[in-house]
């Protein structure tokens, strides 16, 4: 076991390094659903097998084509007229012994139609080139299911995904670049008394010039408050002052020259850092208002049942502030200097998750739950993020396709650029209205290209009129799209394979945030968006 | 757009040179009914978007399956990916060059390798298996450093993709490919340029862009793009550590030459698990002398290695962007993206699209001569540091020679160490001291190109 154990920290050690040994745990739970086994497809799940998925089921009615073959790593010459489905899955499972492959050989319509449920069972439906009308059948039963459905397609040069999930919660988003949490402006008791701790007058030469900039730039402040009526340096040019109060802080030698003080130098640029006030962003306030947050049931998920504890925390002992996350920066300092601070800061963050676990117990106990059903180190790790949760809303795809609820506003305000990628999006809807009328995209044959231009022309029109949407198609679009002839261009499916997996990871883990809710590739000017549909 | 017409008339060029025309000619036997029918549509059809030169004709399709040579540098995590994106989009002739051989790691997302190829080299599985997936598709492995070829291999190539995780194997390769570029009377030849497409990732980050040599901008002039190595100072490191990492520099730089935990003269081998496991207890000892936490075995293996996060998504965006513009280049069916793609899918999926600019001046690409202004009591160590920290130089280890009395003079060399020992006493030497005069021109090689950079020395007062 322990020998699995390594190998597979080997395997897996480039991942583990983005998303743990809790992310990559979440992933080899989880058991995801591919419809149709295209190459778009098959290079979704590649990228999921890979990385060691749980398990995957191809849900394929289709029998392998040449075409198919052509575009398709995961089918081999040999495989033509045999199962699409089983063909991929015994090529994919080739990819990763860890990871178990199944399939179904029958389409996703007539599954649903023998069997409603069938598709609850997964942590996630992906869907590839699926004709709208089971499209949206599907995502009206996985909607009511609360399972998540990803629907993907590649036609031509343009890569297609909309994510279609009730509800979604991040406690690590792993930001890019986040604002650090120190307190500066509002000091903590056990903060306070450490700064107290440091008389920089009577330090020696060495521990001056080693003591951390969190420290010179508090007892400057205290200075600059008790000069300023208790206000902190808030314009430029306060600031600029606030920065030649701490310049003036650098030791002196003996013929009164400054001394060349790094760890001061560091205090004059980290002002900004510092003096950044300590408040609770919009997105979390936003988390705490939620009606999820008011309730808390015995069905009430861990995430809304720590971030309602969170909220009692805000409101009461952390006085309008989160609880501390607990991490300084690196900065020029000596070991003892750096450690100590830390130590201030780790501590508090101790403290106060220690004091949400409590509101947590209570809320639990409240609903007849047990203390133990949230972990401790759940509890201290979304203490640590609270700055950063998330919560995702997705529009259902009824609500996308509904002539009443249709986002008109955004797709208007978009083809102001008659080039925005939005104008893709028109075309896919355009090409399923023809599909939907001559039951085959335009332009499949050569032969049928020029006179589906016009045909295609007609569905754009009438999909105008329907939902009432005063905008110009460029007649260039809809060439562009009957020269595709629903082809799948292998490098453009790869692609999508690329992304559509990574999303089904955030999904999947609960770690980064996954999209809202469609996204639009254009391979030839390889540009991309994403709308609110 | 100017940038765009060059791949077209390069492969009317191609086309007419009939010794590139000779490889696999059977290879149409192992099609069958519907193989290219979704290439097909992008070649055989006319449509609104397509690059003002393109003409519809099923002899694109020929082309790439029996003229077309592709090469791509690397076979890891973009390499594996683009050899399967070119092969099923119809390039047949392909070459990859790797050096490396494959490692447990890699096959979180190198799909191309088991378990059983471990320790084998790169190129070479990549290349069987991409040979006997894709019936028909050549591809020629090569287990080897891109150094060791010289201009005429590179020469055959209509198109070169690079998937390398290595800033300076880049510019080695920018750097060939500006020297394959002939200037008729200061005017570029057009023929003479083969196009670039370089993809990079990291974790869930990627760029790609499209380098057509002497045309668009190249590698060294976007050098400042490339964030430089952050090192820690050694102070820190040897006497007052305040992170993990600091710890386990501190047994990777000071404590292993000195213990010599596994005999003298063996170097620390980051893939070797004993030797890991050594640095590891030992950063641990030393951070809990400093009460510092966070010292763990996937850590320690992070830092001395410099792991670079990976996985399998974003190599198969940013190769599958590559090889689209591969595509485009080589068939003319759309106009090559100018010049450079962002990707990052941390937080939804973002991509951004712009055209860097060529740099007026740059020491690769620019056709300017090269100044170097120092004043005549400069040391030669100043000129040498300007070199390597310079943000739009960056070279890793100059060597730098001069033509002194009618003689080549070698001022400084650091790759061999007999020449280092004798060559480092003029690093204190002022340029005055050393006969350099104003106007001076100093030749400098570097790892990151093969060409020598020739620089104008200019005294200044």
């Amino acid at each position: 076991m322990a020998e699995l154990k390594t190998n597979k920290e080997q395997r897996y050690d480039r991942q583990l390094r983005l998303w743990g040994d809790h992310g990559q745990d979440a992933l080899e739970s989880a058991h995801v659903c591919l419809i149709n086994a295209t190459a778009t497809g098959t290079e979704i799940l590649k990228n999921l097998v890979l990385p060691g998925i749980g398990a995957f089921t191809i849900v394929d009615g289709h029998k392998v084509t040449g075409e198919d073959v052509g575009n398709n790593f995961f089918l081999s010459s040999d495989s033509i007229g045999k199962s699409r489905a089983q063909a991929a899955t015994e090529l994919l499972q080739e990819l990763n012994s860890d990871v178990s492959g199944n399939f179904v050989e029958e389409d996703a319509d007539k599954l649903l139609e023998n069997d409603l449920e069938f598709f609850n069972r997964f942590s996630l439906v992906i869907s590839v080139q699926l004709p709208e009308s089971v499209c949206l059948k599907l995502a009206c039963v996985l909607w009511k299911a609360s399972v998540p459905f990803l629907v993907c397609r590649t036609y031509g040069l343009v890569g297609y995904m909309r994510l279609a999930v009730k509800e979604h919660t991040v406690v690590e988003s792993h930001p890019d670049s986040a604002l650090e949490d120190l307190r500066l402006d509002s000091l903590f008791t056990e903060l306070k008394n450490h700064i107290s701790s440091y008389d920089l007058d009577s330090m020696d030469k060495k521990d001056h010039s080693h003591t951390p900039w969190i420290i010179i730039i508090s007892k400057h402040l205290e200075k600059w408050l008790s000069e300023h009526d208790f206000q902190l340096p808030k314009s430029y040019k306060e600031k600029e002052e606030f920065r030649q109060l701490i310049r003036d802080g650098i030791r002196k030698n003996e013929n009164g020259v400054q001394e060349e003080e790094e760890n001061f130098d560091e205090a004059i640029k980290n002002v900004n850092t510092a003096l950044n006030p300590t408040k609770i962003c919009s997105s979390v306030e936003e988390i705490f208002s939620s009606e999820q947050c008011e309730i808390i049931t015995s069905q009430t998920p861990a995430f809304w049942v720590m971030a309602r504890s969170v909220r009692d925390f805000v409101q009461n002992e952390g006085n309008g502030k989160l609880p501390l996350r607990g991490t300084i920066p690196d900065m020029i300092s000596d070991s003892d200097k750096f450690i100590n601070l830390q130590n201030v800061y780790r501590e508090k963050a101790m403290q106060d998750a220690s004091v949400v676990a409590k509101h947590i117990r209570s809320h639990l106990q409240a609903v007849g739950k047990p203390a133990e059903s949230i972990s401790e180190q759940d509890i201290r790790l979304f203490c640590k993020n609270a700055a950063f949760l998330r919560v995702l809303h997705c529009r259902s795809l009824s609500e996308e396709y509904s002539v009443e609820t249709i986002n008109k506003d955004n797709i208007t305000s978009c083809m102001d650029n008659p080039d925005s990628e939005m104008v893709l999006y028109l075309m896919l809807r355009s090409v399923d209205r023809f599909f939907q009328q001559h039951s085959r995209y335009p332009g499949v044959y050569n032969y049928q290209v020029e006179e589906d231009i016009s045909r295609l022309k007609v569905c754009v029109n009438s999909l105008l009129q329907e939902y009432t949407l005063n905008v110009n198609v460029k007649d260039d679009y809809i060439h562009e799209f009957c020269r595709y002839g629903a082809a799948e261009p292998h490098t453009v499916a790869a692609l999508l394979g690329g992304a559509a997996a990574q999303e089904a990871i955030k999904l999947i883990t609960h770690q980064f945030v996954p999209f809202n809710n469609t996204f639009i590739y254009n391979a030839m000017a390889q540009t991309s968006a994403t709308f609110q549909l | 757009m100017a940038d765009g017409e060059e791949p077209a008339k390069k492969r009317q060029r191609i086309e007419e040179q009939p010794e590139k025309m000779a490889v696999d000619v059977s290879s149409s036997s192992s099609d069958w009914d519907g193989r290219w029918s979704h290439v097909q549509k992008f070649l055989e059809r006319s449509g609104p978007f397509t690059h003002p030169d393109f003409e519809p004709s099923e002899e694109t399709l020929q082309f790439l399956l029996e003229t077309c040579k592709i090469l791509v540098i690397g076979a890891g995590g973009l390499g594996c990916e683009l050899l399967k994106n070119l092969a099923l989009s119809g390039f047949r002739n392909i070459h990859v060059v790797d050096m490396d051989t494959i490692d447990v790691s890699n096959l979180n997302r190198q799909f191309l390798f088991r378990p059983a190829d471990v320790g084998r080299p790169k190129a070479e599985v990549a290349a069987d298996f991409i040979n006997s997936r894709v019936p028909g598709c050549h591809v020629v492995p090569h287990f080897k450093k891109i150094q060791d070829f010289d201009e005429s291999f590179y020469r055959q190539f209509h198109i070169i993709v690079c998937g390398l995780d290595s800033i300076i194997a880049r510019r080695w390769m920018n750097g060939m490919l500006l020297s394959l570029l002939i200037y008729k009377d200061g005017a570029l030849v057009p023929s003479s340029i083969i196009p670039l497409i370089d993809g990079g990732t990291e974790g869930f980050k990627g760029n790609l862009r499209v380098i057509l040599p002497g045309m668009t901008a190249c590698i060294d002039c976007t050098l400042e793009l490339y964030p430089p190595q952050v090192n820690f100072p050694m102070c820190t490191i040897a006497s007052m550590p305040r992170l993990p990492e600091h710890c386990i520099e501190y047994v990777r730089i000071l404590l292993w030459p000195k213990e010599k935990p596994f005999g003298d003269g063996v170097a620390l081998d980051g893939d070797n698990p004993e030797h890991i496991q050594w640095v590891f207890q030992k950063s641990l000892e030393r951070a809990a002398e400093f009460s510092i936490t966070g010292v763990t075995y996937r850590l320690t293996q992070g830092v001395v290695k410099r792991i670079i996060p990976a996985v399998a998504s974003t190599n198969a965006v940013i190769a599958a962007a590559c090889a689209t513009e591969v595509f485009k280049i080589a068939t003319s069916a759309y106009i090559p993206l100018n010049n450079y793609m962002v990707f990052n899918d941390v937080d939804g999926l973002y991509t951004y699209t712009f055209e860097a600019e060529r740099k007026e001046n740059c020491s690769a690409c620019s056709q300017v001569p090269q100044k170097l202004q120092f004043p005549p009591s400069a040391k030669l160590q100043e000129v040498l540091e300007y070199l390597t920290e310079n943000a739009s130089l960056q070279m890793k280890s100059p060597a730098i020679t001069a033509t002194l009395e009618g003689k080549n003079k070698t001022l400084y060399l650091q790759s061999v160490a007999s020449i280092e020992e004798r060559t480092r006493p003029n690093l204190c030497k002022t340029l005055k001291e050393l006969g350099l005069t104003d106007g001076q021109e100093l030749a400098v090689a570097d790892v990151t190109t093969p060409q020598t950079v020739l620089f104008e020395l200019q005294f200044t007062s």
